[in-house]
């Protein structure tokens, strides 16, 4: 391609729409993050793109008082919960694939319900059950709620990825001798890779962002950050510190995205390729 | 190394659909090869996966040294098998995937290294230990899968269309380090092709199958020659059995076969054929080669002239066609026989090699049919 037809009229148009549609996904995040780092008096004077007359992370900080407790909380729910729901998803996606058993069909279907189940379906049902178990408002009830949840998409992706295995691949490792645990362990999970990134980040993104079960089934100090951001910038007594907002809204939103940015190149990444010709 | 046998083995997916595998009889000695071969669809690797333990057979009994097998779970077994497909382990190394069933049966490390370089540098593959599977050339990850499959000294290997997924040349390679491999370590083999080549030049024994049955078991010299049916004759060759529908007549007590080529009729006088046969439509079968060339001394032989159709050079031979009682028959003749389409041959047959069909059944008719057991007929006409 010569130089020149970088500036051909169709080149310009492509490349304005493009540069068009980046500019209104990332005003918002432009937004919040010059918020966050302004001023109040800055805040009330200027406009919502004007650059801070002053770079304070008074802001931040703030924001980090009021939130903070409550990211940990969050780390604490999530990670567990994310771990679980994927090791078992990958468990029970390995014996719907590779162990059919009478039924097994119908019992997929089934559990293929979970991923259409509206939230609020399940909120008082989950709540009698915690208060049976126990649970009620406590870090490990939300923890069950997320796993149980999240059972339904983790055992889909991963049914659905051990079905592309090939047949002979599992036969060669039966006749090798491997058992219903070497199988899973020592065949199948290495490469899985690409599916568990797909899992990890689809159930951090869903448990992290979750609003609804956190405001129900957690209360005071066991509320994960969401539910603090809420009550944060819902706050209706005194001053309203944008900044502050902003921060927190940031602090709230950065580990889904360090997630996307740390596993998403492991999406690409076809683990299997060559291992079996034809 | 092992006698392998297999008796009246009973393959259903269920009740009410129709058999995969019906009433398969079957033995092999310790160290002999043993091909089973058919097109698609006909029960080949499902028989082969029963062996393995893959898939349970519904009836009957497997039997190893003597010991029935039948019930127990593949690993238990002793059974190595190299897939179409290679099914090597994508993400561990070459070397892994050939001591992963040795780790798994917990061998002593050192014994399992040992074993790895002893298959290695049987297989050529020494340079290639490090590597993953998606690194190799398709010849490669043949080796591999051989070796893991030589790896554990198994009682029985079991090759399912090894090489199919190969270019021809490599085909070829592989094929003779296939039979040498078997001449060296001599273990009892069941390989599964549907190339009749693969099958003519491995096997020690051939099992010719066709829906679940077999059609004849025997060597491949007695299936090549002496084809218990329409079927065998006509699946083993290349080119292919000439079967041309005759009228039978009785002249002086002999059984004649009328050709016509259009511009001359023979006799061809048949050896045997009970006098039942007379006045039947029957089939006759005769191989490319069986035609020749006649000489211009008579030698006996009843010959017939005939119009060259097409001729088609191969190389080694010069397959030219003719027409037949309306039935177009390829003769195999000498390569630098000079003729052109249009020609006019005389071509000469040998009475004793042709056989002959019933055009009904597709049974051999002749008293020819003498090498294969009775039990296979038996099961051609369950299989009907």
């Amino acid at each position: 391609m010569t130089s020149a037809r970088w500036f051909s009229p169709a080149r310009l148009a492509i490349h304005g729409t493009l540069l068009l549609a980046c500019a209104l996904y990332l005003i918002p995040l432009i937004v919040m993050l010059l918020t966050s780092f302004k001023s109040p008096e800055d805040i009330r004077a200027g406009n919502l793109l004007s650059w801070p007359e002053l770079f304070t992370g008074i802001g931040w900080i703030k924001a980090w008082d009021a939130v903070g407790g409550y990211f940990w909380n969050s780390v604490k729910i999530t990670v567990p919960a994310v771990l679980i729901s994927t090791l078992l998803g990958a468990l029970n996606g390995y014996v719907l694939s590779m162990w059919r058993f009478r039924g097994s069909q119908l019992f997929f279907g089934l559990l293929l319900f979970g991923c259409f189940l509206p939230f609020q379906t399940v909120l008082l049902p989950a709540s009698f059950t915690l208060g049976k178990l126990g649970l009620a408002s406590t870090t490990t009830g939300l923890v069950l709620i997320h796993v149980v949840y999240g059972l339904a998409f983790t055992t889909l992706f991963f049914r659905n990825y051990y079905c592309s295995v090939p047949e002979a691949l599992v036969r060669a490792a039966r006749l090798d001798g491997a058992g219903f645990f070497t199988l899973f362990g020592r065949i199948l999970l290495p490469m899985s890779v690409p599916i568990i990134m797909v899992c990890l980040i689809w159930q951090f993104t869903q448990i992290w962002n979750d609003f609804l079960f956190g405001v129900v089934f957690a209360s005071g100090d066991a509320q994960p950050i969401t539910v603090a951001l809420n009550n944060l910038v819902n706050t209706s007594t005194g001053v309203k510190e944008y900044n502050v907002d902003m921060a927190a809204a940031m602090i709230a939103g950065l580990p889904t995205l360090l997630v996307y940015v740390v596993a998403g190149k492991y999406f690409l990444r076809g683990l299997t390729a060559g291992a079996v010709k034809g | 190394m092992a006698r392998l046998q297999l008796r009246n083995v009973n393959k259903t997916y269920g009740s009410g659909l129709p058999d995969t595998l019906k009433a398969i009889d079957l033995a092999i000695d310790s160290g002999e090869f043993l091909i089973l071969v058919g097109p698609s669809g006909c029960g080949k690797s499902t028989l082969m996966n029963c062996i393995a333990g893959l898939e349970q057979i519904s009836g009957g009994e497997i039997l190893v040294d003597d010991a029935d097998i039948s019930g127990m779970s593949p690993k238990d077994r002793d059974i190595a098998m190299v897939f179409q497909s290679y099914a090597l382990y994508p993400t561990m190394s070459v070397r892994d995937n050939i001591a992963f069933g040795l780790k798994i049966r917990k061998m002593p490390q050192a014994a399992i290294d040992e074993e790895v370089a002893r298959v290695a540098k049987l297989l050529q593959i020494e340079h290639l230990l490090a590597r993953k599977p998606g690194q190799l050339s398709g010849g490669q990850q043949q080796r591999v899968a051989m070796g893991r499959a030589l790896a554990r000294r198994p009682k029985i290997y079991l090759f399912d269309e090894p090489l199919s997924n190969l270019d021809a040349k490599l085909r070829v390679e592989m094929r003779t380090e296939i039979k040498l491999m078997h001449q060296r370590l001599k273990t009892t083999t069941v390989y599964v092709t549907h190339d009749q080549i693969e099958a003519m030049t491995l096997g020690d024994k051939v099992a010719v199958m066709k829906d679940g049955v077999i059609q004849q078991f025997g060597t491949p010299q007695q299936i090549y020659n002496d084809p218990a049916n329409l079927f065998v004759a006509s699946f083993i060759g290349s080119p292919p059995m000439n079967f041309i529908p005759v009228r039978l007549a009785r002249e002086d007590g002999r059984l004649l076969a009328l050709l016509d080529s259009g511009q001359a009729r023979c006799e061809l006088p048949l050896e045997g054929g009970s006098a039942e046969l007379e006045s039947r439509e029957v089939i006759l079968g005769i191989r490319p080669e069986q035609i020749g060339l006649a000489t211009g001394e008579g030698n006996g032989l009843p010959s017939l002239r005939a119009e060259v159709q097409i001729t088609e050079p191969t190389g080694p031979d010069l397959l030219v066609f003719v027409t037949l009682n309306q039935t177009k028959v390829c003769c195999r003749l000498a390569p630098d026989v000079s003729c052109r389409i249009g020609d006019t041959l005389t071509l000469q047959f040998d009475p004793a090699r042709v056989l002959l069909f019933d055009a009904a059944s597709g049974e051999r008719l002749d008293a020819h049919a003498r090498t294969h057991d009775a039990r296979d007929n038996v099961a051609l006409f369950k299989g009907r």
